[in-house]
């Protein structure tokens, strides 16, 4: 313990924050791309079409019951595969490693946005749908200006917690050697011998980030408590 | 996609580093896989349970304690969790310990997975266990302290009873999770489910067979474990309360 050596986490500052600038992008892509298609999802699995709704059940099933890092691989293995049908090259296309985890965790996050998203249209009373109709509002007028509106409001802070599982999740991308955040601290600590010091500066920085931002969505729940 | 070679007899092939068979070699991580999880899952909802408790006590620093440990759990990533058990903690330690640690543990991937993946998951069962404490009515506890129990009595014979049978629920998607997060212990080196398919995919290049086979035993492993809790919620039932009917 006497032997900490600082020195290494302050130079290599510079390149572990282009690991976390890549974490950040990593989390926010997953999240926008998780918010978006997990409410079309969501709607697709609420539809009265069956067809719709139990291909977006049997979706959100599989990928809830594997693990991520299993989904990760799945994606490295099938991506370069996708890229060379689309393009109809000779040679399964080679795609890196951050390409391929920005769209295996898109993907995995759908599922599990979609089922917050499908709670919180549950939660709204049918009177409000009624409502909407009622106006004259088509299908989708209903859903845009009526339900998910206050849906959104309601599962806000759920939304938030599971984006801040989401960014300590991204630090699975290590499993395809992807430079983020702690990617970038593992190759520091291998090439100096320094495992003690990066990963304990990792944790560190992970449960400040985590902690704080937790600490906010608690917040924010506790003022949305007292509106409602 | 079409020059890709099908070939789902590859189960039935020899390891190429030889000795057993794939599907053998399959069963094996799947072995460890539900070994570490069991074993986690028995460590986490010991502690969990403690930690849980010791939340909703009226002793103010027991709170605090319980708190702590419960955000320190989880607001480190699973992965970084597991490096600081395998790889820093040693040398933390006093040079014995640590020494120990190092070259004596026995099966060292398997005991770091167990407790990382155990505390990791305790946090979580120990915000669910406050979580049905507290939905209890405050009338519970009194009732218990009336009858004469000690405060330790009344949460044998009052409060927790209750409060696992509301728990449940959450209780099952953390059981389903443990297996899932189990996951993550090959970043360590155990050749458990996932492991073992990433190694067979590199050796073999039959990704799509590897990895739907692996997908298979994952989703029959959380089906079964949904179905184990869902027994147990319906053993434990108490009529005329929860669901009991």
């Amino acid at each position: 313990m006497g032997d900490f050596d600082f020195d290494v986490i302050a130079r290599s500052l510079p390149y572990l924050w282009k690991g976390m600038e890549y974490t950040l992008i990593l989390t926010l892509t997953a999240m926008a791309g998780g918010i978006f298609f997990g409410t079309l999802l969501a709607i697709a699995k609420l539809s009265s079409i069956p067809p719709l709704s139990i291909a977006a059940t049997a979706y959100v099933n599989l990928m809830r019951s594997t693990p991520l890092v299993l989904v990760i691989f799945w994606f490295y293995f099938l991506v370069p595969l996708l890229a060379q049908a689309i393009t109809g090259s000779e040679q399964p296309v080679p795609v890196g490693p951050d390409q391929t985890a920005l769209i295996s965790f898109t993907l995995f996050e759908i599922a599990y946005y979609c089922e917050i998203i499908r709670a919180g249209i549950q939660s709204i009373p049918t009177g409000q749908v009624s409502a909407g109709k009622a106006l004259g509002f088509t299908y989708f007028q209903q859903m845009l200006y009526v339900v998910l509106p206050q849906a959104f409001r309601n599962m806000l802070p759920v939304l938030l917690t599971q984006s801040i599982v989401l960014f300590q999740d991204t630090s699975l991308v290590y499993v395809i050697s992807a430079t983020d955040f702690l990617g970038a601290a593992s190759k520091v600590a291998q090439r100096d011998s320094r495992l003690v010091e990066m990963y304990s500066f990792v944790a560190v920085i992970y449960f400040l980030i985590s902690f704080t931002l937790s600490q906010f969505v608690k917040r924010l729940q506790l003022k949305f408590s007292i509106v409602r | 996609m079409d020059k890709y070679n099908w070939n789902w007899a590859i189960f039935f092939d020899e390891v190429a580093t030889g000795g057993e068979k794939y599907y053998q070699w399959m069963l094996s991580g799947l072995g460890w896989t539900v070994a570490t999880s069991l074993c986690a899952w028995a460590i986490a909802l010991i502690l969990g349970v403690l930690v849980g408790v010791i939340r909703t006590t009226p002793v103010r620093w027991l709170e605090m304690v319980g708190n702590a440990y419960v955000e320190l759990f989880r607001n480190i990533p699973l992965i970084v969790q597991m490096f600081l058990w395998f790889f820093v903690l040693p040398d933390l330690l006093p040079q014995a310990a640590g020494d120990w640690l190092k070259q004596d543990l026995p099966l060292p991937e398997f005991s770091t997975a167990v407790i990382s993946l155990g505390f990791f998951t305790s946090a979580r069962i120990a915000e669910q266990v406050k979580a049905g404490v507290l939905t209890l009515p405050r009338g519970q506890k009194s009732a218990g302290l009336a009858m004469g129990f000690n405060l330790p009595q009344v949460y044998r014979y009052v409060l927790l009873p209750m409060a696992f049978r509301i728990i449940i629920p959450p209780l099952t998607s953390e059981f389903m999770n443990v297996f899932k997060n189990s996951s993550v212990a090959l970043t360590i080196g155990m050749l458990e489910l996932t492991a073992v398919a990433r190694q067979m995919n590199e050796y073999t290049f039959q990704g799509f067979e590897t990895f739907t086979a692996t997908t298979v035993l994952y989703v029959i492993v959380a089906f079964t474990a949904n179905r184990i809790m869902a027994l147990i919620e319906k053993k434990v039932r108490v009529p005329g309360y929860i669901g009991g009917r």
